[in-house]
């Protein structure tokens, strides 16, 4: 064995690991340039239509002018709607599974269902929705029947950002705390769930960046095609962004004049949608840091 | 006078056979050191005693264990009552995210005790009494993660003393230390015997020459032998035992 003279072999090792190296990286880079390519392309067709008025007028002239307040209005009632549904229920359902449920076949059934239910397509949440909430209910065409119909959408992703933050705790905190004659709620609540919280707050706030860009689960049951008012009530219908943009780029009287507007209302839900990652990243590093401190 | 008396104590780990009838007392304010080889049932037989072994599915128990006098697998003790009265130390010190004091405040607060004076006087004597006061007094808001892994293992010690705690169990509490803290934790054990029954569990036969008045050995889910320490480690009766203290196997 000797250093200094490379036997032709460990060349070819190393140059093997150089292409695979070379390749990843390159993959990664496309990614990346994809998502910059899709970012600039929105940004650079909606800014020049992003003004005051834009973001705080009601649509005119068949959606060729004016802004899209409204809709941002309706959305944000959308969000804030189902996440007082999906938040208290997804998280409580994966504290059970995670802490409490047996290893037993009911826990793998629910499991299961949880996350078939993350599996079905969206459109299938909105006729469900319009089925029971809108009809069945009689909540009609509502910000109640789509809120719950969202929320139902989010839902299994809240139960599993949950149990996966649960589940990377380590043991001996929970054996810890048992130890000092602590019940397990106690133990869940004092020890386990303060340190689970930045993760699983990471995860709501992704399953709302998921929520607020969903047409098909709205389109039965809440969205309005055209309402320049606001709403007053859980009962009333609202506009929402991405049904607005579906609207204005396929079925708007005057498609060509209203494509500026289109990209304008694109760019201010990717806004969203990107504040909604920022503020998770920040939360995630707040709380972490004061979990470890308090 | 006993603290821990077993009598006749099976384990099953589902089919696994782990502990075989195991009848043994432990007296009150004296160290036992339990001894033998990895996966004889040391850690097993100890969990008996705050009932750990609960949380474990599958785990059947026969026989009877009492503390203090009190059957506790009888169905009128419960669990977190019994592990107010039995402290447990891990092998891997396990301090809570919380800060120094809170580490130690926790198992009075989950307790029920609201009082903060008292919570701040039981603080500061427990810290005391794990000989780990001087070294933290200045920093107690500063998190538990920042202490080194013997200060942490003294932190978890203090933390079960909060809640006065009849008998201390100890798993392997130095096999995560350096010499250094092993050789403070020990010096600890010795002067916490005087308030409390201690049974620590330990591959290191060194360490339970040093530290013990009592050793029991173990093979294979039995009890071989328990005597005095001394008397184990000089005159050991079993040739098994003979076999383990020489370095024989294990
Ligand atoms: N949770 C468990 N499930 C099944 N078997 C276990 C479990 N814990 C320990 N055992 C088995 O029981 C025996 C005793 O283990 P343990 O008490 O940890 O031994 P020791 O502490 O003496 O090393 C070992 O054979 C081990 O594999
Ligand atoms: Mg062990």
């Amino acid at each position: 064995m000797s250093f200094g003279n490379t036997p032709s072999a460990h060349r070819k090792k190393r140059l093997t690991q150089n292409i695979a190296f070379f390749i990843f990286r390159l993959l990664s880079f496309s990614v990346v340039a994809i998502l910059v390519v899709i970012l600039g392309f929105i940004l650079v067709r909606g800014i020049s239509v992003i003004s005051w008025e834009f973001l705080s007028e009601a649509p005119r002239e068949g959606m060729t002018e004016g802004g899209i307040f409204p809709a941002i209005v309706g959305t944000l009632c959308l969000v804030v709607g189902s996440m007082l549904f999906a938040f208290p229920i997804g998280i409580l359902s994966g504290i059970y599974i995670n802490e409490y449920a047996k290893d037993s076949w009911f826990k793998r059934f629910v499991k299961l269902m949880t996350n078939n239910l993350a599996g079905i397509p969206s459109i299938v949440f909105g006729l469900f929705g319009m089925a029971l909430f809108v009809h069945q209910f009689g909540f009609g065409d509502s910000i109640l029947a789509g809120s719950l119909t969202l929320g139902l959408l989010a839902l299994p992703v809240v139960i599993r950002t949950t149990e996966e933050a649960l589940k990377a705790i380590d043991n001996s905190f929970r054996i810890g705390s048992l130890a000092l004659g602590a019940t397990k709620w106690q133990t869940t609540r004092r020890v386990v769930l303060p340190m689970a919280f930045p993760n699983i707050i990471t995860g709501l706030i992704l399953s709302i960046g998921r929520v607020s860009g969903e047409t098909a689960p709205i389109l039965f049951t809440v969205a309005a095609y055209f309402l320049p008012k606001l709403p007053s009530s859980v009962f009333d219908q609202v506009m929402a962004l991405p049904y607005h943009l579906y609207v204005i780029s396929t079925s708007g009287t005057n498609i060509e004049a209203s494509r500026a507007m289109a990209y304008g209302t694109a760019f201010v839900l990717i806004v969203i949608v990107l504040l909604a990652n920022l503020l998770a990243n920040w939360l995630r590093r707040y709380f972490g840091k004061k979990v470890k401190m308090n | 006078m006993n603290s821990v008396e077993t009598k006749d104590v099976h384990l099953y780990y589902g089919d696994f056979h782990a502990l075989k009838g195991i009848t043994m007392a432990m007296r009150k304010n004296q160290v036992t050191a339990f001894i033998g080889p990895s996966g004889c049932g040391k850690s097993t037989y100890l969990r008996c005693f705050n009932r750990m072994n609960d949380l474990i599915d599958g785990v059947r128990i026969e026989g009877e264990i009492l503390i203090d006098g009190v059957d506790i697998y009888k169905s009128s003790i419960q669990v977190d009552d019994l592990r107010k009265h039995v402290g447990m130390v891990f092998q891997k010190p396990n301090p809570f995210p919380k800060s120094i004091f809170e580490n130690v405040a926790y198992g009075l607060r989950v307790n029920g005790t609201k009082d903060r004076q008292f919570i701040e006087e039981r603080v500061e004597r427990s810290l005391k009494q794990a000989a780990l006061w001087d070294e933290v007094k200045d920093k107690l808001k500063k998190s538990a993660f920042e202490l080194s892994g013997g200060q942490q293992q003294r932190l978890c010690i203090a933390r079960a003393l909060a809640i006065e705690p009849s008998v201390l169990l100890m798993d392997e509490p130095t096999s995560a230390l350096d010499p250094l803290s092993t050789a403070k934790t020990e010096e600890l054990i010795h002067e916490l015997k005087e308030n409390y029954t201690i049974v620590i569990v330990t591959h290191n036969m060194q360490q339970a020459g040093r530290v013990s008045d009592y050793t029991a050995f173990f093979y294979l889910g039995e009890l071989v032998e328990y005597a005095k320490t001394k008397t184990l480690f000089t005159n050991p009766k079993d040739q098994r035992t003979q076999n383990y203290i020489t370095g024989r196997f294990g």
